[in-house]
């Protein structure tokens, strides 16, 4: 059984028709990768997928787990295991990381009917996360993202990913602006997470990402629409010739 | 009714008052009877409107105060309905005088010497009905470990009562002290409260005021402070009761190379109406105030901030700063912000600032995304606006009462 089946999807944004039709099926266990020009709609899938509520969806359906995922409030959707790591992780000044990541995870269980963690409870696996992150031992005290660099921002998305273990992990160019080093520690931490009961959708601009999460299917996304799909040997590919000759290929 | 509903009261209330400040009584009441009551027409009172107050018949409020327990973990004196009810512990030694006017000895003379009558009507009027109120002596160099707490509480049975709180600080050359105010009640009736403040030399006071007043009560404060040379002085002054509340801060600089931060919080919702006036007055070189104040409205709640500051023409190489940051909650609330800064002297360096803003969308769907519900999203960010005044609170007891009361 698929655990994600989107079919036909439109969404429009403003006025403007972005997403024009998309096709996709992810199975528990398999990592697909979206690459795509600026603009080509990446970001907007991403928020569609998670209930960014400024995006109309005006056709399609998109089930989660045999769920119609498009009747659910964002929070019921990470409930029922679904993370993005933001594109622009967002700074939240005045909220710590640990209250913030507490609330979350306790928020995450009570949709699950487990029972919340108490504070030394949540601290234990969250100290064991950040260790095999790598996380600045001030990380919990810090407030969200604030004042973080690029890279430290990006490294928190996925340490929020590890605490939280989703079952389906969208990743939104969390390698844009990363140096070398930086983009593997975070590959690493994916790695990490990649199991058999979980899908991750990883987005990127560029091939780079793929050499470190090596993914099994990889999708290209033009105009709104996935114009070529293929194996990881796809992504190779278009780093050498550009997506102009796939966009090219598109039926009017 | 106007000053009626309170002259009316006068003769009653001194059957049962001490002769003891029959003469501040007789001068506040002249002092009241010659002025005019505010209304919008009056600069420094255009966005509130008093008339709701001066239109109810207010009774004297009822003698109750055996009915109300005292617990607390820090010196406490309690007041209920304006007069002394009791304290504990019963004294805390040498090292400052703590508990009720009415048995004072020293320093009674600083009594509306700080707080002048002439200030506000409101002021006249609370000194018109003067009897007992909180008293706390600090003597030259001591330095008080554990905050002293003053609770002004009303009860109410029957008809809406005016009450009028009075508190007297003074602290001495480089003593130490931490001072919480806290006001609270049932039912409908009208606290008009002052509060008088002496710094001296060198002393630091960090006060703080909890008005969790009912939400049918009306609230009008006057706290009053004279800083000494060197001296400093913070207050948190925090707004969460009260269906109409006027809140007024009066700081001056009577010694230089002395520092004072106003920070205010203000939370309003429903037809709540919150009046923030704060005046700042740089009588002296050198000195620095810095000024914070935010406000969170809900509802149809109207709030008013309006800050002034004063640099006299030798108050050279003052340094003020001052910022109102607002977030609204609702399209329904307002808010009015007049920073009033009045600069005679050249060298000085003087900013303010204000903002309104309201909850931000992405931050509401980043909480959102990671499963934390749209509602406790929303408290959330509205408590981190908050926490920039409650996280510099130096008591954690209380920092802890107000994120309950805001996130929960
Ligand atoms: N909030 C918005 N308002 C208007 N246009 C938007 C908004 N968000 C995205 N778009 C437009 O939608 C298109 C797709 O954007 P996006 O999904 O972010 O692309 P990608 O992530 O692939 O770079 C772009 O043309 C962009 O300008
Ligand atoms: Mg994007």
């Amino acid at each position: 059984m698929n655990m994600l089946t989107i079919k036909n999807l439109h969404a429009r944004v403003a006025d403007k028709d972005i997403l024009r039709g998309i096709n996709l099926d992810v199975k528990a266990g398999e990592v697909h990768a979206i690459m795509g020009p600026n603009g080509s709609g990446k970001s907007t899938l991403a928020g569609v997928l998670t209930g960014k509520d400024a995006f109309e969806v005006t056709q399609g359906e998109v089930l989660f787990e045999g769920k119609n995922l498009l009747d659910m409030d964002p929070e019921e959707r990470a409930g029922e295991g679904i993370f993005l790591a933001f594109q622009y992780p967002v700074e939240i000044p005045g909220v710590t990381n640990s209250y913030f990541l507490r609330a979350s995870v306790n928020a995450v269980r009570k949709h699950r009917g487990e029972p919340e963690l108490d504070a030394a409870a949540f601290l234990k696996i969250v100290k064991q996360k950040m260790k095999i992150l790598h996380m600045p031992e001030d990380l919990l005290k810090r407030n969200v993202n604030e004042g973080f660099s690029g890279g430290e921002k990006k490294r928190n998305e996925i340490f929020q990913m590890a605490v939280l273990e989703p079952r389906l992990a969208i990743l939104d160019e969390t390698d844009s602006g990363l140096d070398i080093d930086a983009m593997k520690a975070v590959a690493e931490g994916v790695n990490a997470l990649r199991s058999k009961d979980r899908a991750m959708i990883v987005i990127t601009h560029y091939q780079r990402l793929l050499d470190y999460i090596v993914p099994d299917y990889v999708h290209v996304l033009a105009e709104g629409r996935i114009v070529k799909s293929g194996p990881k040997e796809l992504a190779l590919e278009l780093e050498k010739h550009g997506y102009d000759p796939i966009k090219m290929t598109v039926p009017a | 009714m106007e000053k009626t509903t309170f002259t009316k009261l006068f003769t009653p209330f001194d059957n049962q008052a001490d002769a003891r400040f029959a003469q501040l009584r007789q001068s506040g009441r002249e002092c009241f009877g010659a002025a005019a009551l505010p209304t919008t027409r009056t600069e420094d009172w255009r966005f509130t409107n008093i008339s709701p107050i001066t239109a109810t018949p207010f009774t004297l409020a009822n003698n109750v105060h055996a009915r109300v327990k005292l617990d607390s973990d820090h010196p406490t004196v309690l007041f209920v309905n304006g007069r002394f009810a009791k304290q504990a512990p019963e004294s805390i030694g040498a090292s400052a005088e703590i508990g009720s006017l009415a048995r004072a000895t020293t320093k009674l003379s600083q009594l509306a010497r700080i707080a002048s009558d002439r200030d506000s009507p409101f002021t006249s009027l609370n000194t018109s009905f003067l009897n007992d109120g909180a008293y706390v002596v600090v003597p030259d160099g001591n330095v008080i470990a554990t905050p002293i707490e003053i609770r002004f509480h009303s009860l109410v049975e029957g008809n809406a009562p005016a009450i009028h709180p009075r508190t007297l600080v003074v602290v001495g050359k480089n003593a130490c002290v931490t001072i919480v105010e806290r006001y609270s009640g049932n039912a409908a009736y009208f606290t008009n409260a002052v509060t008088e403040i002496a710094v001296g030399e060198g002393a630091v006071v960090d006060h703080v005021k909890i008005q969790d007043e009912s939400t049918t009560a009306y609230h009008i404060a006057h706290t009053a402070v004279v800083m000494g040379a060197r001296s400093n002085f913070t207050t948190h002054y925090v707004s969460l009761g009260g269906a109409l509340v006027r809140n007024e801060v009066r700081v001056r600089f009577d010694g230089e190379h002395a520092e004072a931060t106003v920070n205010g919080l203000y939370l309003a919702s429903g037809t709540q109406h919150i009046d923030n006036f704060t005046l700042i007055d740089h009588a002296q070189p050198n000195c620095a105030s810095h000024e914070l104040y935010k406000g969170i409205l809900d509802g149809k709640s109207h709030g008013v901030f309006n800050g002034k500051i004063f640099v006299r023409k030798d108050a050279q190489k003052t340094d003020a700063k001052q910022t109102n940051k607002v977030l609204l909650l609702s399209d329904d609330a307002t808010i009015n912000t007049k920073p009033q800064l009045e600069i005679f002297a050249d060298d000085v360096k003087c900013t303010h600032g204000a903002t309104v803003g309201q909850l931000d969308p992405l931050q509401l769907f980043y909480l959102q995304s990671r499963g934390i519900p749209l509602d406790q999203a929303r408290r959330l960010l509205t408590f981190a606006f908050a926490n920039d005044i409650v996280g510099r609170l130096k008591i954690e007891a209380l920092r802890d009462e107000l994120e309950q009361r805001i996130v929960r």
